[in-house]
């Protein structure tokens, strides 16, 4: 492993700030006559607002404004990112999300005005006298899918009569073909399950702070976002309609996102409008409890799956029939998630001729939900892995032996799925075969037997996955109905002195971009990590960016950065052709230095940096001074990360308590910069998908109230939840069309891991002789598991 | 509005309390120490643990008018004197045991709590001490290395590819 650069588990220069306190996440920003908000949430689901008496609240001690959604009813709606049609061709319905409830409130936690006072506690205290001075006539809430479509008089939004957000298909020229394969086959297993809704529950709660500058009509905003240029866009170009360059936004250190920090909320408008109003800083933070009720929710689909395969475990086809809840309104990424990230996944690894997918999304008078830390990919993975082990099952067929008879095998790529993605390299074979050997198989039925001497149950569960993440290419997307480019940009700046600044559109908030990104960087220019200095999440410094999000950052932001230096490279050596009087072409660039090829004649790039600066030997007729190059990069392709997840477990036949007792993951994630980080990003994703397996759910009683609203009743998981992780990436294959090769890593443990536990415990009942448990529903809390066992 | 007076990482230090201001509201907002963050409002996730007379506590479980007198220890006092890393932050960094960073001050105000009271932990005993401190990024196992490491124990048996 190399000391530094590409390939170094280089410690991160960003955790001396963290471990030692001075971090700077937004709410740790003080400004000078800065005021607090507090917004006012609605306490039903669904309900007519018929009454906002502000008097009493703006008439109290601090309080210096009030807002209600009377105020926004100007302002732009809070807009979808993708225009998904409905497979008659409709458009899909879009109704508008106000900044701030407006006529009617849709979910408990739905924010219908906001109340600005000169210190949190008092904007507390007159919040609740708003609260107090609100009408609200509540209407039935619209909660269960199945009923939100079948009862056509109940309505989320007035003006759409049945629920249905779009009703869509993919590939709808898929649909006759596998309909037929799946009635002519040799074998049908079906299985109906519930990919339960989760809270992201990022551990840094969101939090805005607005500041308008009267003398120039600046605003600015720091907030915590994953995407600082997104939500920018967002505000200028469709909520405020502030010039964009007059609104900068910075997200500073950000404590965690997994999706939830995406996307633009209506805080980030409040606190704009009410700082031009008041000429104060506002600033609002979110209590954990107002983050349960309206940070966007993840997943939520229930789905209906069908494998149609022969008696020797060969697929045929894959047909799907899934609903998914949007929540109340749609928030920026609600459509893309359960249909181009969800239906162009449900081929997995495989070779499967015919593949059909069946969606309806439906609204509800719950939560928003959005992309949560795999988006999609984790539920299309899900069903199939589910499917595949039942199967398995039915057909007493050994489920390794299964993936290897289906897996695509290197030859094949590129290989054009029949739900429209291009796979261009991957290995499944071997990424199986080295989770097998780490997971030490052969010695299960002697871990199995110690198990057994405890009274504990033991199982093991597979789950073979695949990913296609850096979303793109954009002329793609643009046709599949996105709103945004999917490219992103990065502003390399040598200095005078040599060191440098790398200008990425990417944002860290976990991730460790500040150390893997100069690794890169270092590597390419034969200089210094240490002399790399990497600028993220402001819109005043950095070309633009669309942030980090579906495991992104270094296939496409680090891709970006590549192209830049390579533009640093080329313009290097014009200048050294110059300095030592030769032709540019005889100019090599090797370990940091620039020189002239079979001779020792060379220049530093420090040199060559100088001379940029300070140009007076330089060739100033055809070349301007400076050292600063700047690059979009859009990619041609997906990414495809893919892997073998093997779980262990260890169950309490008295309780129904499981316990994970062994994780193993082999993937190939391609080229990987920092191994440690990687493993880092494996570790976080497949607690997640633990979490998602066997703690997490989020409960709506039939009346639309959050049963699960704190961390006394929505589970985390914690130390002793889960296991030692064993993780590989030594089975790579590059990624074919990005320069760094590299696949993405952070979404993969969530993706893969939820099946691998599930199909672990399944295994553990069958094995004791539990056979008529054919599936249980996630969580897999002990509740379930032990009724599921009693017959 | 009265005032409340603590040696707060060894210095005293003053400053003003509402009888609802939490511990963890007067660091923050109080002192400017923002590096003890809040993460939950029902004490739950461990986010804001300081020292206080030596022992871990929650700082939103505390009134700050309660602790007239105290003295109190928080993330910004754990490097050495000469401002490097301690050996727990140290062993922390060495194994990755943070990401975003937000939960990262409780974590090491907890894990420096335990190995005062048990200076080598098991790993069962790490995991259940650490059990009011969640984390959203790591999944912790790179926490329980870097908290058994700190205690000078051995972890590779902990220990994976990036060694």
């Amino acid at each position: 492993m190399p000391k530094d650069g590409i390939g170094a588990s280089s410690k991160r220069r960003e955790d001396i700030r963290f471990l030692t306190g001075v971090g700077k996440y937004t709410d740790d920003l003080a400004l000078q006559g800065q005021v607090h908000a507090v917004m006012v949430r609605s306490s039903v689901a669904h309900g007519r607002i018929v009454r906002i008496d502000t008097d009493a609240a703006a008439g109290m001690p601090g309080v210096l404004a009030v807002f209600t959604g009377e105020d926004f009813a100007e302002a732009g709606g809070n807009p979808a990112g993708w225009l998904i049609n409905s497979r008659d061709g409709t458009p899909m319905r879009e109704p508008k999300r106000p900044v701030l409830a407006h006529g009617k409130v849709r979910h408990v936690g739905d924010a219908y005005a906001a109340i600005i006072a000169e210190t949190a506690a008092q904007a507390r205290d007159a919040a609740e006298q708003l609260a107090a001075d609100t009408g609200i006539e509540e209407l039935p809430a619209v909660i269960d899918m199945e009923a939100a479509i079948a009862d056509p008089s109940n309505r989320v939004h007035d003006e759409i009569p049945d629920n249905l957000c779009f009703d869509w298909g993919w590939v709808e020229d898929n649909r006759a073909s596998v309909d037929e394969a799946i009635r002519n086959a040799p074998h049908v297993t079906t299985l109906e399950l519930v990919n339960n809704r989760v809270i992201p529950n990022a551990m840094e709660p969101r939090a805005s702070i607005g500041e308008y500058f009267p003398g120039t009509g600046d605003y600015r905003l720091t907030t915590t976002s994953q995407n600082p240029h997104l939500t920018r866009l967002l505000i200028a170009a469709f909520v405020l309609g502030i010039p964009e360059n007059k609104l900068t936004v910075v997200a500073p250190d950000v404590g965690g996102g997994f999706g939830s920090k995406i996307y633009h909320y209506g805080e980030e408008a409040v606190v704009l409008a009410a700082a031009k109003k008041l000429g104060r800083p506002v600033r609002w933070t979110a209590e954990r409890s107002e983050s349960f009720l309206s940070d966007a929710h993840g997943r939520d689909h229930v789905t209906k799956i069908e494998l149609a395969c022969e008696k020797d475990g060969t697929f045929i086809a894959f047909r799907t029939d899934t609903k998914a809840n949007v929540g109340a309104y749609l928030s920026n990424f609600a459509t893309v998630t359960p249909t181009f990230l969800h239906g162009t996944l449900m081929a997995g690894p495989y070779k499967v001729p015919n593949v059909y997918v069946n969606l309806k999304t439906v609204f509800t008078n719950t939560a928003p939900v959005d992309a949560y830390r795999g988006a999609g990919r984790p539920e299309a993975t899900y069903s199939l892995e589910r499917v595949i082990d039942k199967m398995c099952r039915e057909l007493e067929l050994d489920p390794y032996e299964v993936r290897r008879k289906n897996f695509l095998t290197p030859d094949m790529f590129p290989y054009t799925t029949p739900v429209g993605l291009v796979y261009d390299t991957g290995d499944y074979h071997a990424t199986l075969d080295k989770a097998l050997e780490m997971a030490d198989l052969s010695g299960f039925e002697a871990r199995c037997a110690e198990s057994a001497a405890r009274g504990k149950l033991r199982g093991i569960g597979l789950s073979t996955w695949i990913e296609a993440c850096g979303i793109a290419p954009s002329n793609l997307v643009g046709q599949l109905g996105a709103r945004v480019g999917l490219y992103d940009a990065a502003t390399v700046r040598v200095n005078a002195t040599g060191n440098i600044s790398v200008m990425t559109g990417a944002h860290s908030h976990g991730q460790g971009h500040e150390t893997a990104f100069a690794q890169v960087v270092a590597s390419k220019l034969g200089v210094p990590e240490e002399s790399v200095e990497i600028v993220h999440g402001d819109t005043s410094k950095i070309p633009f960016g669309m942030g980090s999000y579906g495991s992104r950052s270094l296939a496409v932001c680090g891709s970006a950065i590549d192209k830049a230096v390579d533009k640093i490279v080329a313009k290097g050596r014009k200048i050294a052709a110059h300095m030592l009087e030769a032709a540019e072409d005889d100019i090599v660039f090797e370990d940091g230095s620039f020189t002239v090829a079979g001779t020792d004649k060379a220049k530093t790039f420090g040199e060559i940096a100088f001379s940029a600066y300070v140009p007076h030997n330089y060739p100033l007729e055809t070349l301007e001074p400076g050292l600063e190059e700047s690059a979009f990069y859009d990619p041609a392709n997906f990414t495809y990360p893919a892997g073998a997840y093997l779980c262990e477990v260890e169950l309490d036949p008295e309780t129904g308590k499981v316990q994970v007792v062994g994780f193993t993951c082999a993937d190939d994630f391609g080229n990987v910069v920092n191994p440690m980080i990687v493993e880092g990003q494996v570790h976080g994703g497949v607690a997640q998908g633990i979490g998602q397996a066997l703690l997490e759910n989020t409960g709506y009683d039939e009346s639309g109230q959050l049963l699960t609203g704190s961390y006394m009743d929505y589970i985390m998981p914690r130390a002793d939840d889960m296991p030692v992780f064993n993780v590989d990436y030594s089975c790579a294959t590059p990624c074919t069309h990005n320069p760094l090769g590299a696949k993405g890593c952070g979404e993969a443990g969530a993706i893969g891991s939820p099946p691998a536990v599930v199909n672990a415990v399944i295994d553990a009942l069958h094995r004791a002789g539990h056979t008529h448990v054919s599936h249980i529903d996630m969580p897999l809390t002990p509740a379930r598991v032990w009724a599921a066992m009693q017959k | 509005m009265p005032k409340v007076t603590m040696t707060v990482n060894g210095r005293a230090m003053k400053a003003e309390a509402e009888g609802r201001t939490l511990l963890s509201t007067w660091l923050r907002e109080g002192l400017g120490l923002t590096g003890t963050h809040v993460g939950c409002d029902t004490s739950q996730c461990g986010a804001c643990v300081v020292h206080v007379d030596g022992a871990p506590v929650k700082a939103c479980t505390a009134l700050a008018m309660d602790l007239d007198g105290a003295e109190v220890r928080t993330i910004e006092g754990m490097a050495n004197a000469d401002g490097t890393l301690s050996a727990i932050q140290q062993a922390f960094q060495d194994h990755h045991g943070l990401q975003c960073g937000f939960c990262t001050p409780g974590m090491v105000m907890a894990a420096a709590a335990l190995l005062q009271e048990n200076p080598k932990p098991t790993e069962a005993e790490v995991r259940h001490y650490l059990e009011g401190n969640i984390c959203r990024c790591t999944g912790y196992h790179n926490i329980v290395k870097a908290v058994m490491a700190a205690s000078g124990q051995d972890v590779s048996g902990l220990g994976i590819a990036a060694e």
